[in-house]
């Protein structure tokens, strides 16, 4: 039996957990990646789980979500319909689509998909099995051993992703959007893990969207991996929608060569506790990345952005600009750390986060903070947290629009900065849909479609594998 | 009679700054309020919009025969009431188009009519721009964010000539402006008179109203109009300055 039902999630349990489904587990690793689980396993085993006596960790108790009683499923679950989970896409925009659920890869024909690009995409678990060598050169590389006791849980426990391969020279026809879709029948506790490479000089859009189907409470904790070669472009989008019972981890490890590009948008529509841990090592000069965000959360949801840049080589370039909009008891943490090492000479770095409060019981901490060993840098960080503007609010309404829409079109102005910054326009439109929709309050858990489309005007061909799910 | 105020009393933060205000506007009039810095011009006109941060306390306004100090603000701008303002708020990330647009169906709204076609719209928008000559481009960007101070006071115009409001109030619309950019905020307000609006251009200067004629001015002296006259009083004003008024007043 594969599959553990029902018990709160502690450092214990998740010991005894690894040690009766190693077989389970370790079943396609290649001797690296066995390795590496357990030299994460031994790590957790002394870290344990995160709490708020750690400083990373102040303002986020994940005490209260870990205490839930979870499934754990060494095995993809009987049963679902995929095909109408993933039934429509975003009007006219052409993608191609990678889908998970819970974490597992989905998929008709093959595990892993071979493009007469070069490009291959697909299962992380027939990636080890099929290219142990890329796998050997980079899994695991990027995160690291004894970082944080999650990210090790993970690296020992996951079994199971998504593999994104881009070779050197090739541009991604057209943009990959990556759905993970949670659905389950009781509460459950996941933790996938993601590698996407891209070789020198290559290109790749990536849509990454993680949604619930229903309202079942989930624990996910999930580790993506990214490494842009020298020159390498990324233009990454994620965007989170679940519901208000899930606990999203993600953590997200950026590591950029010579001349490497990145555009990261984090846009976070709904969620019961959402942490975003985003690294970027700069591991080569002229490098640049600019990461966004924006969080729209209310009642009791939590957003916690903890942004970390290494600036390890000289001539790069960071940009980090989070917003968000805090309503009802909503908490939300920005913790930006922007280090810059002695030798990374002509650092360019900004921070900045700001945060809109309509109410009094919503509260955010925004901690920016530069940390700068070379001399000859130019950095920046600000924050600011305030109400809407009441000049602005009075002027609007002394055109005849009422408060309610007043109040709507500042906070998506606000928002839209962010949004502003998609490049692919039908991913924008739809995101501009999604924020408005969100800001009104309309905006569900999509019981038919992870991008909330009700009336799809393209049937979506997906191929999934009835057999395997 | 449009607009009607009798002794209109407002203060702020305790302190009294309109001190028994009358006034009466019908349509189809022009009227001009002069007066020094600091005497209330401004404050009437935040007043009759309905900031919060004044409170009435005395007197009345009435205006097409309701009550007007019970309206909420958004429902005195869709019963016709416009604020031409003297500093402009920037509003970034709102466009002017999408601005207009909510604007225009919100008051269409309350007057119980469909939304405006988006061709009708658009052509409307084109009508003012042209009116007010503005810049094609200006209506993609975000209200008055970056703006001239010119370019914010025909901004305030354009709106003016999307809203056809019924009573027009113009606070110091002509201050920071160039003979060029006033000619044009003047153009535009005389193509918008009709028989059935009125309009009340607050000033400092009488250089304004030499491009649009008022057929009655005040003079707003510590929080009450001392006089009243014709276009001559505004000539004279220019001429003397407002150093005889507040002899004749303190």
């Amino acid at each position: 039996m594969a599959t553990e039902v029902k018990e709160i999630i502690t450092k214990e349990r998740m010991i005894a957990l690894f040690e009766k489904h190693r077989k389970e587990i370790f079943k396609n690793d290649p001797e690296p990646v066995s390795r590496l689980r357990q030299r994460a396993f031994d790590s957790f085993a002394e870290l344990g789980f995160p709490n708020n006596r750690m400083e990373e960790w102040r303002n986020t108790d994940l005490k209260e979500w870990l205490g839930k009683t979870y499934d754990y499923h060494f095995r993809p679950l009987p049963g679902m319909d995929a095909l109408k989970i993933f039934r429509c896409n975003i009007p006219h925009l052409d993608t191609a689509i990678i889908g998970q659920i819970n974490g597992w890869y989905v998929s008709k024909d093959v595990p892993l998909i071979r493009l007469g690009n070069g490009m291959i995409l697909g299962s992380l678990a027939q990636a080890f099995k099929e290219y142990p060598e890329i796998i050997g050169l980079h899994y695991g590389k990027y995160t690291g051993i004894g970082k944080n006791g999650l990210t090790d849980l993970n690296t020992a426990f996951a079994q199971d992703g998504i593999f994104i391969y881009v070779p050197d020279n090739v541009h991604s026809p057209k943009p990959i959007q990556l759905i993970n879709v949670i659905q389950h029948d009781e509460n459950i506790f996941l933790q996938s893990r993601n590698l996407i490479l891209l070789g020198k000089n290559a290109r790749l859009s990536l849509v990454h969207c993680d949604d619930s189907y229903n309202h079942q409470a989930s624990f996910s904790n999930i580790v993506t991996e990214v490494h842009l070669d020298e020159g390498a472009f990324l233009d990454h989008y994620k965007l989170q929608n679940l519901n208000n019972n899930s606990t999203l981890i993600s953590n997200t490890e950026f590591q950029l060569e010579k001349d490497a590009e990145l555009v990261s948008n984090f846009i976070t529509l709904n969620g019961g506790m959402l942490r975003n841990n985003t690294s970027v090592l700069f591991n080569g000069p002229h490098g640049t990345a600019n990461i966004y965000g924006l969080y729209l959360m209310d009642r009791k949801q939590h957003i916690d952005n903890h942004v970390y840049v290494d600036h390890a080589s000289p001539d790069c370039t960071s940009v980090e600009s989070f917003k968000g909009i805090m309503d009802e008891s909503s908490t939300g943490v920005f913790n930006g750390h922007v280090f810059v090492r002695k030798d990374a000479q002509k650092t360019n770095a900004t921070q900045s986060n700001r945060n809109i409060l309509l109410t009094d019981t919503a509260k955010i901490y925004s901690k920016p903070f530069l940390e700068i060993y070379a001399d000859d840098v130019k950095c920046g960080h600000g924050s600011t947290t305030g109400q809407l503007d009441t000049e602005s609010m009075f002027y609007l309404m002394q055109r005849g629009i009422g408060p309610e829409s007043a109040r709507m079109l500042l906070m998506f102005a606000f928002a839209n900065e962010i949004v502003g910054k998609i490049s692919i326009p039908e991913l924008r439109f739809r995101i501009e849909d999604m924020v408005k929709k969100r800001l009104q309050g309309e905006l569900q858990i999509c019981e038919q479609c992870v991008l909330h489309c009700s009336t799809p005007e393209h049937p979506m061909e997906f191929d999934i594998d009835m057999s395997k799910v | 009679m449009l607009l009607t105020i009798k002794n209109l009393h407002a203060s702020i933060n305790g302190k009294e700054i309109l001190r028994g205000i009358n006034l009466e506007v019908k349509k189809g009039e022009v009227h001009a309020i002069m007066g020094p810095n600091g005497t209330g011009k401004s404050t009437l006109a935040s007043v009759i919009a309905g900031r919060e941060v004044f409170e009435v306390t005395e007197g009345e306004i009435t205006y097409k025969g309701k009550n007007l100090l019970k309206l909420p603000i958004e429902d005195r701008a869709r019963e016709g009431i416009f604020i031409g303002f003297q500093y402009p708020v920037e509003i970034p990330g709102v466009s002017i188009t999408n601005f207009m647009r909510t604007a225009v169906n919100e008051i269409r709204k309350y007057k119980g009519l469909d939304p405006i076609p988006a061709v009708e719209f658009l052509k409307l928008m084109e009508e003012n721009k042209r009116l007010v000559e503005i810049q094609s481009n200006l209506t993609n960007r975000s209200v008055n964010e970056g703006f001239s101070g010119g370019e914010k006071k025909k901004n305030e115009i354009f709106q003016m000539a999307m809203l056809e409001p019924t009573l027009a109030i113009l606070d110091e619309t002509d201050s920071g402006l160039d003979i060029d950019a006033l000619r044009i905020v003047a153009n535009g307000v005389n193509k918008l008179r009709t028989k059935e609006n009125a309009f009340v251009i607050i000033t400092h200067y009488q250089r304004l109203l030499d491009y649009i004629v008022p057929d009655f001015v005040h003079v707003l002296f510590e929080g009450r109009i001392v006089k009243s006259g014709n276009k001559e009083l505004a000539l004279e004003l220019e001429e003397k300055g407002y150093d005889w008024i507040k002899k004749e007043f303190e």
